[in-house]
């Protein structure tokens, strides 16, 4: 949590000139200008893919209508199948800042937006106050008040980094674990891109962050936050897809042991499972194997790293009833 | 570049599909709809599946909605309709509410015969008396007496603060306080975590044996939803599992149970009590539908499927929830044991098992979902 430089800071007082989410007018530009990432969907999966993340053909549109709308885009599938990633990928294709929030209950603007540095104000306060002492000069009440309230003892939280930062990618995590007042918090900032901090007045993002909001739904998230977002449900990979993601994320594992995984873990995933393992749960689980020293997948081995994949203990016990032979037989 | 706007022609396909979504039960709201002109209009749609996105991200909002967005894009636009052409109206049904429970209802103009000045002992007889078995105009009361039921869960702590006298030390208020006074120490400020209604979910199991108490379990259940909108989950149960929150939101009770009766597609059919459960589970619970929430099942327990799933499926369930409370209407009958298949398997797992067959046991299931 350091400070962030000010360069990008456009203080405005009045209320005008906010580009407002989803008001596009004819003379809108693109969220970003990088040129030819965001020409067509087909050119932001060439470029997400050089970053290695796949992304199918609806993932990929729905994010670069995401960049050209200036739309929030809110993720939900399973767990593990890369919706915290694609943020992380976007960042990198379109040369962004990543700012992470991750939500919790009790989530507050303190910790998500900004927050005063009381401890160095009062060191202020003191040591202005001391050299009044040492050198008897009358200290201007009003001053001293004005010079508190400074940028520099303003501690950035997630939100206002994606502002201050241009170009930035926000990932709000898990926006179901916060709390409604939270919902209605957020709302407002991503519909401004703007924040007034009472103090020091209004702040305003030179352009706003692309947004990426991922769900888990345990809770319904408010109707009014997701009518301004384009929704996609991310759904596990193809067979050809996962192994293509296990190559490129683990350049070092054979062919062979990919494809193996690949094939494994999608039958685990048809199993029933308490928590059907996801793409995570496949790369950690080949990057086990491939620890372990293997070059393809044996059972006593599977045995061996089962932990890697399967998260609960009913889960393991299932897997080792069907036998792991039968799972890992050939098609 | 200019913003791309779809044609005029394509512009009214495009109209005409969103109409057939918002038949077929998707929100598709006419912000929505813009927002899916502006994307098309952004692809230069090149190929149908490029549509087909476009119309995904923008007009969908939930996993549900996402087979009734396959349906109707495959019906409108492989069906080859010319432009202009009207939509395909998928006008459900109309149940009458008397659907639930036992035929021949209020509709039969039995509302003239209920005295409106219904005496406080009549209300005590109606009390304990058997919803299975009551007249017409007895029923209609009961009604009126479901609606004025307050179930709800019991508080629970908040991560949230608030100010207090009593508490921890709040440190950046007292801070305020110190700048303010210029480094004086004067009073503490304190604050303490403030208290928010804790999760409730209903689980109506609406198969036939439970027919008679339906009508009676989901008014009770739409007061649930009505009283805490935000924290309140109704699911029925049956050969599978519906979601019927959203439908019970409406102010209207027999508005509300209209449209959650079309949102159930296994109205008094066999009880699959496990599987539902499981798929709830799977769904729902464990994401945290379920977590330190209050569960009520309203179940007689007759399990058509496998006794056994259910018992692991409700060791699941109260290893998340915070309390399991089951209503089974039989329980304030003559003679009754707890010995269906489906009960034995889950009793051991229930925090508390309560009647829920008459206006009286119903008090008591109030009474159960809020202790703590």
């Amino acid at each position: 949590m350091g400070s962030v430089d000010s360069r990008s800071l456009a203080l405005v007082g009045r209320l005008d000139s906010v580009p407002r989410l989803g008001r596009t007018g004819s003379h809108v530009t693109a969220w970003c200008d990088s040129g030819r990432v965001t020409e067509t969907p087909t050119a932001l999966t060439d470029a997400l893919a050089s970053t290695g993340y796949l992304a199918d053909e609806g993932l990929a549109t729905a994010a670069w209508l995401a960049m050209r709308l200036r739309r929030p885009l809110f993720l939900e599938g399973d767990a593990g199948v890369g919706k915290t990633s694609l943020a992380a990928a976007l960042a990198e294709v379109t040369g962004s800042w990543l700012v992470r929030l991750q939500c919790y209950e009790g989530l507050d603007s303190t910790q998500a937006l900004y927050d005063w540095d009381f401890p160095r104000q009062l060191l202020h306060v003191r040591a202005i106050e001391a050299a009044a002492t040492v050198g008897g000069e009358r200290v201007d009440a009003g001053e001293l008040e004005e010079s508190l309230y400074d940028r520099r003892f303003l501690v950035a939280r997630p939100l206002l980094q994606a502002l201050e930062h241009d170009p930035s990618v926000l990932l709000v995590d898990e926006i179901d674990r916060a709390d409604d007042e939270f919902e209605a918090f957020l709302l407002e900032v991503l519909s401004e891109s703007a924040i007034t901090v009472p103090e020091l007045g209004r702040i305003t993002a030179a352009r706003p962050p692309l947004v990426v909001l991922t769900s888990n739904r345990t809770r319904e998230v408010h109707d009014a936050l997701k009518r301004r977002c384009l929704y996609h449900w991310v759904e596990h990979p193809s067979y050809e897809r996962e192994v293509a993601i296990l190559r490129a994320r683990l350049p070092e594992v054979t062919a062979r042991l990919a494809e193996d995984v690949a094939r494994v873990t999608r039958r685990l995933r048809e199993l029933d499972l308490l928590k059907p393992p996801g793409v995570a749960e496949a790369i950690d689980w080949a990057g086990a194997l491939h620890a372990l020293g293997a070059r393809e997948l044996h059972p006593d081995l599977a045995a061996a790293s089962l932990g890697a994949v399967l998260k609960y203990r009913e889960d393991g016990d299932r897997v080792r009833e069907h036998t792991l032979a039968a799972l890992l037989a050939e098609d | 570049m200019t913003l791309g706007s779809p044609d005029r022609d394509a512009t009214e396909v495009l109209l005409g599909f969103a109409r057939v979504l918002r038949h077929a039960g998707v929100d598709a709201s006419p912000e929505r709809v813009q927002t899916m002109l502006e994307a098309v209009g952004e692809l230069r749609v090149t190929s149908a599946s490029d549509v087909y996105w476009a119309g995904r991200v923008t007009l969908c909002a939930e996993p549900d909605d996402l087979p009734t967005y396959d349906e109707a894009f495959a019906t409108y636009f492989g069906a080859d309709l010319a432009p202009g052409d009207s939509a395909i109206r998928q006008a459900a049904p109309r149940r009458e509410t008397h659907l639930f429970g036992v035929d021949g209802d209020l509709a039969d103009g039995d509302e003239s015969e209920v005295d409106e000045t219904t005496t406080a002992s009549s209300v005590e007889v109606l009390r304990h008396r058997d919803v299975a078995h009551l007249s017409p105009a007895e029923r209609a009361e009961l009604r009126r007496l479901v609606a004025l039921l307050q179930p709800f869960a019991p508080d629970r702590v908040s991560r949230r603060n608030r100010p207090s006298h009593r508490g921890r030390v709040d440190v950046p208020r007292t801070v305020r306080r110190l700048l303010r006074s210029g480094g004086e120490v004067g009073t503490l400020g304190r604050h303490t975590h403030r208290r928010k209604p804790r999760r409730l979910v209903l689980l109506v199991d609406v198969s036939g044996s439970m027919r008679p108490y339906s009508d009676a379990l989901l008014r009770f259940a739409h007061v649930a939803v009505r009283l805490r909108p935000a924290t309140t989950e109704v699911f029925t149960v049956g050969t599978r599992l519906t979601r019927i929150t959203r439908e019970l939101r409406q102010r209207d009770p027999d508005e509300a149970l209209a449209a959650g009766s079309r949102a159930i597609p296994d109205w008094s059919g066999g009880t699959r009590l496990g599987e539902a459960f499981k798929a709830f589970l799977d769904r729902w619970g464990q994401r945290g539908t379920a977590r330190q929430a209050v569960v009520a099942v309203f179940s007689d327990g007759w399990e058509r499927g496998d006794a056994d799933l259910l018992g692991e499926q409700m060791h699941r369930l109260s290893r998340l929830a915070r309390r399991v409370v089951w209503v089974n209407p039989h329980k304030g009958k003559e003679g009754f044991a707890p010995l269906t298949a489906g009960m034995v398997a889950a009793l051991p797992y229930v925090d508390e098992l309560v009647a829920g067959h008459s206006l009286a046991a119903l008090e008591q299931v109030v009474a159960a979902l809020g202790r703590r």
